[in-house]
């Protein structure tokens, strides 16, 4: 017997109610948010209840919302897969800039790296994190270059010409 | 002699005469060195697999004197830098060039090596020649091998004419203040 979307979301607003909200379904996985505050503790519920059994972290991963209001400036995006019943969820948080939010790396062993690229690229801060530096780009740069303010090319870049690429002063 | 096929390189300018030849010792050192540049292949992409091909039977880098690729900076003369540098690995880069004894020569083999290629952006070193000198640079995305070849040998010219007392000079050493080398 399948896990029905249905029955999570019944299971997730018993134990949470307002907290987690905008249940839908999302090109073929079902998404819903969950408030910053319970976020840990909905992931907990995913993995240990035995019914959901969600036990495994497939990937999490940020997003830089800037025209979002001031609480929505962030997204903290996690996606959990039932291998038994082979159903996938997806769970998103919302936080304001500056992004703060519970690590979870004290259920997931493998959230260890990827919270530490949601940092090295979105400045997103994971309370609680063992050791919560930057994993891929190198460790003097100072911005977090996901973010829609950082400027998509190189500022040493020598050998353009911007006549070659269309721009003008008013494009580029 | 006359029956083998083999291309010897000509010898430099001078004066010929009953058992002696003189010439400049610039121009043996030269000679010398332009035709035993050991290569040292800092590949990181698919440029390198191009050097693979260079290297390979079919256009025998082995040629040009270029046999013995050296994976040792200490025993390089020539560092072939043949791929995207990302800012993470130009400390690296740099540490290698460091490494190696002078003379020593850098060839950029490749758009990325040369100018950060398509990778215009935040993690891409836009370019080697911004954390170590570079002599000859190989366009091409990745470069043809006989390119690469055409390369190496540009370089030999630079090699076979360059001043034995070029790296002593206050130029040079003034190029290297540049790069905080």
């Amino acid at each position: 017997m399948a896990l029905e979307t249905a029955l999570i979301q019944e299971k997730l607003s018993q134990n949470f109610g307002h907290n987690v909200l905008n249940f839908e379904m999302k090109r073929d996985i079902f998404t819903f948010e969950a408030t910053p505050e319970t976020i840990h503790e909905v992931i907990r519920f995913l993995k240990e209840q035995e019914e959901l059994n969600f036990h495994f972290l497939t990937d999490l991963t940020g997003i830089h919302f800037p025209d979002n209001d001031d609480t929505h400036q962030f997204a903290v995006v996690y996606q959990m897969h039932n291998w038994i019943e082979n159903v996938r969820v997806r769970v998103k948080t919302f936080l304001p800039d500056p992004a703060e939010v519970d690590t979870v790396t004290d259920l997931f062993l493998c959230a260890n790296w990827m919270e530490r690229e949601a940092w090295d690229f979105f400045g997103i801060n994971f309370k609680g994190h063992p050791q919560l530096k930057r994993i891929l780009n190198m460790e003097e740069m100072v911005s977090h270059p996901m973010r829609k303010e950082f400027p998509m090319e190189d500022s040493g870049r020598t050998d353009k010409d911007d006549r070659f690429f269309g721009r003008t002063p008013v494009n580029n | 002699m006359s029956t083998t096929k083999t291309n010897m390189v000509a010898p430099p300018e001078g004066v010929v005469g009953e058992g002696f030849f003189a010439t400049k010792l610039n121009d043996v050192v030269g000679l010398a060195r332009a035709n035993s540049l050991w290569p040292l292949p800092f590949a990181t992409s698919c440029c390198g697999i191009e050097f693979m091909a260079t290297m390979a039977s079919h256009y025998d880098l082995a040629r040009f004197g270029s046999e013995r690729v050296s994976f040792s900076p200490r025993q390089a003369d020539m560092l072939m830098v043949m791929g995207t540098i990302s800012k993470k690995m130009a400390p690296i880069l740099r540490q290698v060039y460091e490494q190696m004894s002078e003379p020593r020569w850098v060839i950029a083999v490749g758009a990325c090596a040369s100018s950060g290629g398509v990778f215009d952006t935040y993690s891409v070193l836009q370019g080697i020649d911004k954390v170590i000198p570079v002599d000859v640079y190989v366009p091409g995305c990745p470069p043809r091998p006989e390119q690469i070849v055409q390369g190496v040998m540009q370089l030999q010219e630079l090699v076979r004419n360059e001043s034995v007392r070029r790296r002593n000079s206050p130029e040079y050493k003034e190029l290297l203040a540049s790069y905080n080398l």
